[in-house]
Parts: structure tokens; C-alpha cells; sequence
């Protein structure tokens, strides 16, 4: 059977699709357009250098990694109840986790945008019992609650997947050695349950990290994370090279955060059960 | 008691799940078109959604483009799988590498990547546009839909149909292919899927006059949108719905797995 041919239409699509695009991101990235035409430069990553830029970056990052704690501290509950042993209507409930899902995500962004804003239902809710008005639409708050809405599922099953494939005999076995629940959780589900947390956490960052829909809608026009200043420089400013140099270094922040939770996996999936 | 907590705990989670969601639907029967204040019950934004021709051109893009995405996605990665099925251990590596590269590139980046491609190959952004975007980061759920199939597969039963007389054709078309089937059906309906969903890429690589659902959603969420967007969201939302739990009944546990397959391709495509 040699039949490696039959790929080459695929591969020659992929080279001109997605490697010649990426190349194109690299070289906008290292030059720029002067009266003479286009010159080799590291300008553009100088200038994502400056304070304001940096302030994105980490601006965006540090939301990320709150939103991710968010998703792990509400997700692994909920993944280790629908994991139980004697749930019933378990596939069911499964099922209805992940049905809000089919519902367009931009529609469902804005739904929050209903629900926090300033005459919006909480504030009606809170105004008939006479307490104070929130104000959280178009703050950190409500980007942060946008990012846990929409990826709390990408935390939670992952960790049920692998909590579901636990051997139930190895808990039963710690049970038979006189361990109490709390003992059994810290030294067997737990550990046996971190590559899934490891897999929920990529997922939930990296979407996090990459996003300028949510920032949109819930942190309004002037908020900017990594995600909107890439949009801004590709449909609002035209600073393609400088817009190519942010893609490179979100880029670069991907495969290293995915590198370091690759590393923790082997580590884990490993040493877990010893 | 421990039960009793678990439950409330539960509920409380399904509940800020669906509440955005049921807002959704219950503001689709508003009798206003404000976000905020509900003025009576109607019906006249599913009766309007008909007539609306923004919102059925934006549908039917949506449409036309994951289908015609995912057939053509299907039809070349099922060929890519069998390809690369076939192929020395080096040169699979080295093509397995690009084909997780747009599915752990982040769709931002693979949006305005291709973007600058079109617009510098002086291709005008639009219906064409968007389906090569649609197609290229298709193909890899595809293949990777298809390539567990083809390792399942006994190599003996291809060689047995050659001895027996069958033409390559013939033995791929009778033997292999219904193998892989459930593969390539898999493939196909995450692909149609993401196409369906996707915004990220859409928004970077459609023109003016050519939007999907999502698009239109996005360009109206600043103004406040539209009831009947409502209302189309409610009819696509119940009809998925009642699929789901009539698949989860007669097969219970495949309709989980159904979707947990498109979630791990979802949640792959967001790495």
C-alpha cells in the first residue's frame, strides 16, 4: 500500500494555507514600510516594549490566570459530583453540562451584558430589596465572569474524563486500610485527578490569554487585553507590522505556557500514584 | 446531608449556566425591543425573523459555508488520512506536526495570518475567502477523526481483497472505506460543527456584504440586538435540545460521548 500520494493535495494546501500565512505574520513582524519600501527591522518589537504595552500584557495574563483559579476552584467540585459512584442520571447530567454550549457564545456573552448592566436584572433585583447598586459591567469584574461563563466547561471536562477512569478498587482499597474520606481525596482522587486539572487548566488559559470578544462586549470600547490590541492594529489602526509583532509574542507565550504544563503532566502522570 | 449540599452545589452551577440562556429565550418573546424591561408577551419576532433579509442572508452564509467547508474538509482529509497512513515514519511526523499547528495556533493568530494571505495574493475578502479559511482549519479535525480508524484497521483485509482479484479501487472502496466510516462521519460532523460556530476566523477573513450569524451577532451587540436574533437562537437552541435528549433516550451514554467528542475537538481547537 503506497498510497502517500493521495496526501500531497492535502500537504500542498496546508503549505499554502497555514505555513505561507505564519511566514507572512514573521516577516510584517520584522520589518517596516519607509518612503524607500520595506526595511529590516526589530522596531516594532521595541515599541511593544514600551510601559503601556507591557501594562496589556500583564494586564492580560494576570486576568487569565484569575479566571483559570475561578474555573478550577467552581470546576472541580461540579466534575467530581458527576463523576460520583452512585450518581444517578449521571449521562444525562453530563448531557445538560454542556447544552448552554450550543447556544451561540457572542449571544450568550451579551445575555451577561442584560443581567449586569446598570438597569439590568441584578440591579433591579437588589433596588426591590433596597440595597445597594453594583456596577460591575464594563470592569475587570465583568470580563473575569465572562471568562469563567464561557470556559468553565473547558475545566470541568477534562478533570471529569479522567475522574470517571479512576479504579474505583484503589479507593475502596484505601477505604479497607482505614483511610476517612479526607485522607482517601488527598492521597489518591486528588493526585489520580491531576492530568485532567493540568488539561483544564491549558484549556482555560489559553483561550483566556487569546480573547477579544469577551473584552469587547463586558469590559467596553476602551478596554484592551493582548487579544484587542491585535484586533485594534488589524481593523482599526492598519499597523500590520506591529499587529504581526503582538501575534508573534502571544504566540511565543502559548508554547511556552504549553511547555511548562506539558512538563507538569509527565511529571504528575508519573509520580501520582506513588 | 453530604448529598444534599452536592445537590444545591450542582444546581447552583447549572443555574449560572442557563441563566444567560433562558434570558435569551424569555427576552425572545419580549414585547419590546429592549434588553432590559419586559413589556408583554408576543410572538411577533419569530413571525418578523422570516422577513428579516439581514438576518436569512447571515443564515444562509452560515449554512453554506459549513457545508460546503466540511465536505470538501472531509473529502480532502480522509484522502490526507489514507496518505499518511501510508507513509515512513519521518515524513508522518514531520506532516502530523503541520497539521496540529492550526489546531494549537490561537484562532486570532490563524485569522489575521490568513487574512494578510488573501490581501496580499489581491484576493478580495468574501464568500471565497471565507470557505478557504473554513476548509483549512477544517481538515485537521478531519484527519485526526480519521487516523485512529485507519490504525484499527488489519492490514491483512486490504492485501486478502487484492489476492482475491479486487482492483486498489475496488478493495479501498469495499474493504477500507467501510471501516473508516464512523471516522470520516465524525470528522465531518466536527467539522461542520466548528464551521457553524466559529467567529474568530470568520471576522478576520469575510468582506463587506458576506457575514455569518456570528458576525452579525457581534456587529449588532454594541447597538443592542435584535429580538428576532433571539428568536432564531431559541428555534436553533430547542432544536438542538430535543435532538440531543431524543439521541440521549434511545442510546443512553452515545449521545455524551457524541458530544463530548466535538467538546475535545472544541476545546483542542481553543489550545
Amino acid at each position: 500500500m503506497k498510497k502517500g500520494w493521495i496526501s500531497y493535495p492535502y500537504i500542498i494546501w496546508m503549505l499554502i494555507f497555514i505555513v505561507v500565512p505564519l511566514l507572512l505574520v514573521l516577516y510584517y513582524s520584522v520589518t517596516a514600510s519607509t518612503a524607500s519600501g520595506t526595511a529590516f527591522t526589530l522596531e516594532n518589537f521595541e515599541k511593544f516594549m514600551q510601559p503601556i504595552y507591557v501594562k496589556v500584557l500583564v494586564r492580560s495574563i494576570a486576568l487569565a490566570l484569575i479566571s483559570t483559579f475561578i474555573c478550577l476552584v467552581l470546576g472541580y467540585p461540579v466534575a467530581m459530583i458527576l463523576a460520583g459512584r452512585n450518581l444517578k442520571k449521571k449521562s444525562l447530567l453530563v448531557l445538560l453540562f454542556i447544552i448552554p454550549m450550543w447556544m451561540n457564545f457572542l449571544l450568550r456573552t451579551y445575555a451577561w451584558m442584560t443581567i449586569l448592566e446598570r438597569n439590568g436584572l441584578i440591579n433591579t433585583f437588589l433596588g426591590t430589596l433596597g440595597l445597594p447598586q453594583l456596577n460591575i459591567l464594563y470592569t475587570d469584574s465583568a470580563v473575569a465572569l465572562g471568562m469563567v461563563y464561557n470556559f468553565l466547561p473547558f475545566m470541568v471536562l477534562p478533570i471529569f474524563s479522567v475522574m470517571s477512569k479512576i479504579d474505583m478498587s484503589l479507593i475502596e482499597a484505601a477505604e479497607d486500610l482505614g483511610s476517612n474520606s479526607i485522607t482517601v481525596f488527598r492521597k489518591v482522587t486528588f493526585p489520580l485527578s491531576l492530568p485532567g486539572v493540568v488539561s483544564g487548566i491549558t484549556m482555560v488559559f489559553m483561550p483566556a490569554v487569546t480573547t477579544f470578544v469577551i473584552s469587547n462586549l463586558l469590559g467596553g470600547s476602551q478596554y484592551t487585553l493582548i487579544g484587542n490590541l491585535i484586533e485594534d492594529q488589524f481593523m482599526r489602526v492598519y499597523d500590520w507590522n506591529f499587529g504581526s509583532a503582538v501575534s508573534i509574542i502571544m504566540m511565543l507565550l502559548i508554547l511556552a505556557s504549553m511547555g511548562i504544563m506539558n512538563r507538569y503532566d509527565k511529571d504528575d502522570a508519573g509520580g501520582g500514584l506513588f | 446531608m453530604k448529598n444534599t449540599i452536592k445537590k444545591l452545589y450542582l444546581f447552583i452551577m447549572y443555574a449560572f449556566l442557563y441563566a444567560p440562556v433562558i434570558i435569551l429565550i424569555i427576552f425572545s418573546f419580549n414585547g419590546s425591543k429592549s434588553r432590559a424591561h419586559w413589556d408583554g408577551f408576543t410572538f411577533k419576532w419569530y413571525g418578523e425573523l422570516f422577513r428579516d433579509k439581514q438576518i436569512l442572508t447571515s443564515l444562509y452564509y452560515t449554512i453554506a459555508v459549513a457545508l460546503l467547508a466540511s465536505i470538501i474538509a472531509t473529502i480532502m482529509g480522509t484522502a490526507a488520512a489514507v496518505g499518511i497512513h501510508n507513509m515512513g515514519r519521518l515524513k508522518k511526523s514531520m506532516v502530523m506536526n503541520l497539521t496540529y499547528l492550526p489546531v494549537l495556533n490561537p484562532d486570532i493568530v490563524t485569522g489575521i495570518s490568513l487574512m494578510i494571505l488573501f490581501i496580499f495574493l489581491n484576493l478580495k475578502l468574501g464568500f471565497l475567502t471565507l470557505l478557504l479559511a473554513h476548509i483549512s482549519f477544517n481538515i485537521p479535525y478531519v484527519i485526526l477523526s480519521v487516523l485512529p480508524k485507519l490504525k484499527q484497521l488489519n492490514r491483512n483485509l486490504h492485501e486478502a481483497a487484492l489476492d482475491l482479484g479486487a482492483t486498489p479501487f475496488f478493495a479501498f472502496r469495499r474493504v477500507i472505506l467501510p471501516e473508516i466510516m464512523p471516522g470520516i462521519i465524525t470528522g465531518f460532523l466536527l467539522a461542520f460543527t466548528l464551521s457553524l460556530d466559529d467567529f474568530i476566523v470568520s471576522f478576520f477573513t469575510t468582506g463587506s456584504g458576506v457575514s455569518t450569524l456570528s458576525i452579525t451577532i457581534y456587529s449588532m451587540a454594541r447597538r443592542g440586538i435584535n429580538p428576532k436574533i433571539n428568536a432564531l437562537s431559541t428555534i436553533m437552541f430547542i432544536a438542538v435540545l430535543v435532538l440531543l435528549l431524543l439521541i440521549n433516550r434511545r442510546t443512553s451514554g452515545t449521545a455524551a460521548s457524541g458530544s463530548n467528542a466535538r467538546e475535545t475537538a472544541k476545546l483542542s481547537n481553543l489550545l
